[in-house]
């Protein structure tokens, strides 16, 4: 099958990108820098609507990845990478002949604040959503859905908290703060949290580009389906890095309030670097996010190929063999 | 707040006129609402607004007078009372019943229908309706539903419509006043003219105090719906005559009518159905009772935490009516038979006679009455006899009667004395001819506000020798719940002391009193209406049990002599009594049944309703006074006696070696527990039977049994008793149990059990007492379990706590079991609770362990939960960790993991 992914330097989109690869399928990447996966590879901003167009002619599918996240930058900066990427994207593909899109979204989109607990994949929801990245992934899914046609197949994938071994985001920032012992716990630390390991993330959208057609219009969330305390979650990826766990505990409503203020501080002070709390991660690391899995699966007719258990393993694996 | 579409005027036709209700009235879908206009008996054309379940294809109500193709089978009426409107049955009208058409109306100038300017007294709200019928196209079976004076207005249709009639269905009302009471006081008050000007008309205030003062009170926007139609003082008119045309006094003009239905219904034959809430100020118990003696044949469910808006208050009457009406024979409706539930093979081929005793409760147009003899209890021939157990059955009084010339002692209470079977025998006749003259016999129910000791056994015989039924409350219900209990049962008689029936006095308990000490004394020697022969009818009503329940109200287990009967002679059997033998009763029902076993019986010096307080020295007292062969004891009374051996003399130990059964029935009794009792006597077999109030014993099982059993998923309650046979009805997706039962091995699902001994049925819970039975004569436990390929049952908790996985349903006891063996320290085993958070078919297990200090987190370290996690044998979502897990009230050391539950979603909700 021939491809475009964009968003091939992400550690979801890179190793998307690299099984796709491995299985023979035809891939092209679409991103800023180079992306090192010996493929072809197309330098661009995902907003350039011709150099979208003209990398997504002759496509069979499309596999969005691309987006601006984090939580430093303007709305106007978060509203243009993931709400124009998109539309740049979709209509690439109307252009080009294409007949699959899978567009990766965030659960997030339809997070309003409250505990999900074994929620089902809700309606994304831009004026409910927490923070300029949620509000324009929001957007940008209700984009998506919307160019949903008899000839152009959209699906809607949205991983949940995807972490693995090599991360250097989410990861690895929990490691730098619990090595400085500043990573406390919100509220008891008790919130379940699903997650997903990272190649079962992969697995998935790679089904997800396999099921589009039959498969449309609708959004997924994919995790592991294992959801822990936040706590022990911490704890976990803390053990494999051979580091000590959380300490201290911060009640929910004091991280909600210290978080919108640092987000404020910091966007003025150090707008080049994330604030160590904003209220989006206190609400997400606070409350409960898990969900009902069975919708997901029968669509994608896909499993998690790997346990929570095995994944911690292969995170102290890697850990150990990078010295760290 | 009612939105009210586009600002547009509630009665654009004028204040009189009738209108659909605004929008966003909640829970009313505007589908329903039509306007039906019908003339009058004076040729008026009048406008009623009817909420109606029949809607066309595209959703728009279709035209009034067209009669409705699309549901042919029957139709139910429903007649709300005052001041309330056809909202009060929007459940109903949602939740129409397969084959059924939901019709509600507002009665004419009330609820949204036309104001017509004159008082309409019960004839003319009688007459009305059969107009609206008429003009509506119902001409098909009809099932009535009515609730407070809506009531009596049904039934006055139901009395005229006797063609088209199957079934009356009745919601806290009545028909007449009964002549010990001095009628609803609020009512009566709201007669007086001036009263009823102000509060009924005048201001909204009796219209608001309906909802607002109702128990439970529903919330504002329900209010405020049920206030809408009244929201002008022009509107409430019909509120106010309604109330002024109640008749009390002999001469009120409504009173012929509402006469001729009180005496109506005497007449009706259909299925009755009386859906009571008892936290009613306007209609009282009275009410109630002069209903079923008027329909004795009605079924009764009781909501007991309902009040006057029993439909608001309880939506559960929706499954009541729709059991209901599955259960009558009306063509185009699914029927009795599509909601038989499936049999296991043979099942229905091999229930004995008796059995029919449960099925009966489950066909309402085969009904008899709760209270009453049943009417085929016609003296056996010798043919029925032969074919029927009971009959062949020693009754439960048939030992005292042979050991009457016996001075040898029949119960002796350690340090209160000692009475002979001549004196037991002599004086449970001498009590029943008092009960005699008191009116107690056949059909009537006494309730024994009496604490356990000879007095009570006296009692119990002697209400039996003249053939009523006891009615006992285990006081582990505390207060409220014994006055909940013995209310819902009617009882005809209160028997206790002093005290007591002082109490039964303030609590407002029904019946005549009667006092224990009047039971003996003087009266005796007068000898007159002392029966020869107690009556001796195995399908008369012996008894109804409350016993305190984990969770919402004790219901009451009817019992009929013929299970009694059954159950006497399986402990005999199973626990091995034979003549000569002697019993310790140290646990309150055997306490009971000493006399009809024919065996002395001692009773240790504790409280027999607090078991733990048996030491070792007081069991070896009981056991020394009676030379006992037999001791039955609680679990927790076990556990004292283990604690206390050391203080026993060298004589009492001998005594002690003499025991040849011990029973421990209530709980499971861990095999290291049984052990140790096994060293203190010696030659006993260690029975500890499995069973609940409904069926007991149901299974059994000894020492040398559990040890051959050995660990497995839950807990070995041993194989069924004789004549007992256990299935399951698997549990489906959601975790609940599906219809259908098997005796397979390894399948899951709740217990069900089929035996003669079992309940007679729940007393004035026809609800249910119809969903108790898994299939006729197939008792549910409400436990889940499995049995194992040697026939043994193994009990892995309620269906209450199953945990409803996306793989599949989960049990709490195997997994629960197996972290306590890894984790249990020094200190003894660990509590440790396994439940479910989250959506039934997706929830997640969690594990919550006892222990750590307070305040020290729900997060246990590290080591703890990768312990706990490993000796699952299945995954976990959490490990939490609480100071002491919450225990039931009744068991004290069955954790609530209802309690656990929910304190566990909480805190994984986070925050």
């Amino acid at each position: 099958m021939r491809i475009l992914l964009t968003g091939g330097t992400g550690l979801l989109g890179g190793a998307t990108a690299r099984a796709l690869l491995d299985r023979g399928d035809e891939v092209t990447v679409l991103q800023r820098r180079p992306a090192g996966l010996g493929c072809r590879e197309v330098l661009a901003d995902v907003t350039d609507r011709d150099a979208v167009a003209r990398a997504a002619a002759g496509q069979d599918a499309v596999l969005h990845l691309a987006a601006k996240v984090g939580i430093q930058g303007t709305w106007r900066e978060f509203a243009a990478a993931n709400i124009g990427g998109t539309q740049a994207v979709v209509r690439g593909c109307r252009a080009g002949g294409v007949g699959r899109l899978v567009h990766v979204s965030s659960p997030s989109v339809a997070h309003a604040g409250d505990p999900l607990v074994g929620a089902g994949a809700q309606p994304a929801d831009p004026e409910g959503a927490r923070g300029d990245y949620s509000r324009s992934k929001a957007v940008a899914e209700q984009v998506a859905l919307a160019a949903d046609a008899p000839d152009l197949a959209v699906l809607a994938v949205r991983p949940h908290l995807v972490w693995g071994a090599g991360d250097r985001q989410l990861v690895a920032k929990i490691v730098d703060r619990a090595r400085r012992g500043r990573l406390p716990l919100v509220g008891t630390g008790a919130a379940l949290i699903d997650s997903t390991y990272l190649d079962n993330a992969v697995d998935a959208l790679v089904a997800a580009v396999d099921v589009c057609g039959a498969a449309h219009g609708e959004a997924l969330v994919v995790s592991n389906g294992e959801p822990r305390p936040v706590g022990e979650l911490l704890q976990r990826i803390c053990q494999a890095h051979g580091v000590p766990g959380p300490r201290g505990r911060v009640p929910l409503p004091v991280a909600v309030a210290a978080g919108a203020v640092a987000e404020q501080v910091f966007r003025r002070l150090r707008p080049a670097s994330d604030p160590p709390m904003s209220r989006f991660l206190a609400e997400q690391l606070g409350t409960a996010h898990w969900f009902d899995q069975r919708r997901t699966r029968e669509v994608l007719r896909w499993v998690p190929r790997i346990p929570l258990e095995q994944g911690f393993a292969a995170l102290a694996a890697h850990a150990a063999g990078a010295g760290t | 707040m009612i939105r009210r579409r586009g600002g547009a005027p509630v009665t654009p036709a004028g204040p009189r006129a009738a209108a659909v209700p605004p929008a966003g009235v909640p829970g009313l879908d505007p589908r329903w609402s039509r306007l039906v206009t019908v003339q009058d008996a004076d040729g008026v054309d009048r406008a009623f607004h009817v909420l109606d379940s029949a809607v066309g294809p595209d959703g728009a109500a279709v035209d009034a007078a067209a009669p409705r193709a699309a549901t042919t089978g029957g139709t139910l009426l429903c007649v709300h009372g005052n001041p309330t409107w056809s909202y009060l049955w929007r459940r109903l009208v949602a939740a129409a019943p397969p084959g059924w058409r939901v019709v509600a109306p507002d009665q004419l100038g009330m609820g949204f229908s036309e104001r017509p300017g004159q008082p309409r007294d019960l004839a003319r709200r009688i007459d009305d309706l059969g107009r609206l019928t008429d003009a509506l196209g119902i001409t098909g079976p009809v099932v009535t539903v009515g609730h407070d004076w809506g009531g009596v207005v049904s039934l006055g249709w139901a009395v005229r419509h006797p063609d088209q009639l199957v079934s009356v269905v009745l919601c806290n009302t009545a028909v007449h006043q009964p002549e010990t009471s001095p009628g609803p006081v609020l009512i009566r008050l709201a007669h007086r003219r001036w009263v009823n000007e102000l509060t009924c008309r005048r201001t909204p205030l009796f219209v608001r105090a309906a909802t607002s003062v109702n128990v439970p009170r529903p919330p504002k926007d329900i209010r405020d719906a049920y206030a809408e139609p009244y929201r002008a003082a022009t509107r409430r008119a019909a509120v106010s005559d309604f109330v002024a045309d109640i008749p009390f006094a002999a001469g009120h003009p409504s009173r012929p009518a509402v006469d001729a239905v009180a005496e109506g219904i005497r007449h009706l034959d259909v299925p009755a159905l009386l859906l009571w809430g008892p936290r009613d100020p306007v209609f009282l118990e009275e009410h109630l009772a002069d209903l079923r003696a008027r329909l004795p044949h009605a079924r009764l469910h009781r909501f007991e935490r309902a009040g006057h808006l029993l439909p608001e208050d309880a939506p559960g009457y929706v499954t009541a009516v729709t059991r209901w009406v599955a259960e009558l024979d009306v063509p185009g409706t699914p029927g009795p038979s599509g909601a038989a539930p499936e049999v296991a093979d043979g099942a229905a081929a091999e229930m004995p006679d008796g059995g029919a005793a449960g099925t009966a409760d489950t066909a309402p147009a085969t009904r008899t009455a709760d209270i009453a003899v049943a009417t085929d209890a016609a003296p056996s021939t010798a043919a029925d006899a032969a074919a029927d157990p009971a009959t062949g059955r020693p009754s439960l009084l048939d030992a005292v009667r042979a050991r009457a010339g016996d001075d040898t002692a029949a119960v002796v209470e350690i340090g209160r004395g000692t009475v002979s079977w001549r004196e037991l025998h002599r004086r449970i006749r001498d009590a029943a001819a008092v009960l005699r003259r008191a009116g107690v016999g056949p059909g009537r129910r006494v309730a024994l506000l009496v604490p356990p000791s000879v007095d009570l056994v006296v009692a119990v015989y002697a209400v039996w020798w003249v053939g009523g039924s006891v009615v006992l409350a285990d006081r582990g219900l505390g207060l409220a719940g014994i006055r909940r209990a013995l209310r819902s049962t009617a009882a005809d008689h209160v028997l206790g002391g002093r005290t007591a029936l002082v109490a039964a006095r303030a609590l407002g308990l029904p019946g005549r009193r009667i006092h224990v000490e009047d039971l003996s004394g003087a009266t005796s020697a007068t000898g007159d209406g002392a029966p020869d022969r107690e009556v001796d009818d195995p399908d008369l009503e012996a008894a109804v049990l409350f016993t305190s329940g984990a969770t919402g109200p004790a219901k009451g287990v009817r019992y009929r002599h013929r299970q009694l009967r059954a159950q006497l002679e399986l402990v005999r059997r199973v626990f091995d009594v034979r003549p000569g033998d002697a019993m310790v009763a140290a646990f309150a029902p055997f306490a009971l049944y000493g006399p009809a076993l024919g065996v002395p019986s001692a009773v240790p010096r504790i409280d027999v309703t607090a078991p733990a307080t048996l030491t070792a020295p007081l069991l070896a007292e009981a056991v020394r006074a009676v030379d006992a062969t037999t001791v039955f004891a609680a679990p927790a009374a076990l556990r004292t006696v283990l604690a206390t051996a050391d203080g026993l003399t060298a004589a009492e130990r001998v005594a002690l070696a003499g025991v040849r059964v011990l029973t421990s029935a209530g709980a499971p009794v861990p095999a290291v527990l049984l052990r140790r009792l096994q060293a203190l006597l010696p030659d006993a077999t260690l029975h500890t039977p499995y069973g609940m109030t409904e069926a007991l014993p149901v299974a059994d099982i000894d020492l040398a049994g559990i040890e051959a059993a050995g660990p497995g998923d839950g807990v070995c309650v041993g194989r069924p008793v004789p004549g007992v046979r256990v299935q399951v009805s698997p549990l489906g997706p959601d975790g609940r149990p599906t219809a259908g039962l098997t005796d397979r091995p390894g399948v899951v699902g709740e217990l069900c059990v089929q035996a003669e001994h079992v309940r007679d049925g729940y007393d004035a819970l026809w609800l249910a007492d119809r969903d108790g039975w898994a299939a006729p004569g197939w008792h549910r436990t409400g436990d889940v379990g499995v049995l194992d390929a040697d026939g043994r049952i193994w009990v892995q908790g309620r269906t209450a706590h199953v945990i409803a996985t996306e793989t599949g349903p989960v049990t709490p006891v195997g997994i629960e079991q197996r972290i306590t063996g890894a984790v249990s320290g020094a200190g003894g085993p660990a509590d440790v609770a396994v439940v479910g958070v989250g959506p039934a078919g997706v929830q997640q297990v969690v594990a919550v362990v006892a222990g750590g200090r307070r305040g020290a987190g729900p997060l246990p370290d590290p080591d703890l939960v990768a312990a706990v996690r490993a000796a699952a044998g299945r995954p976990l979502a959490a490990v939490l960790r609480r100071p002491a897990l919450p225990v039931d009230i009744r068991h004290q050391s069955k954790i609530d993991r209802v309690a656990v539950a929910s304190w566990a979603g909480r805190v994984l909700a986070g925050g």
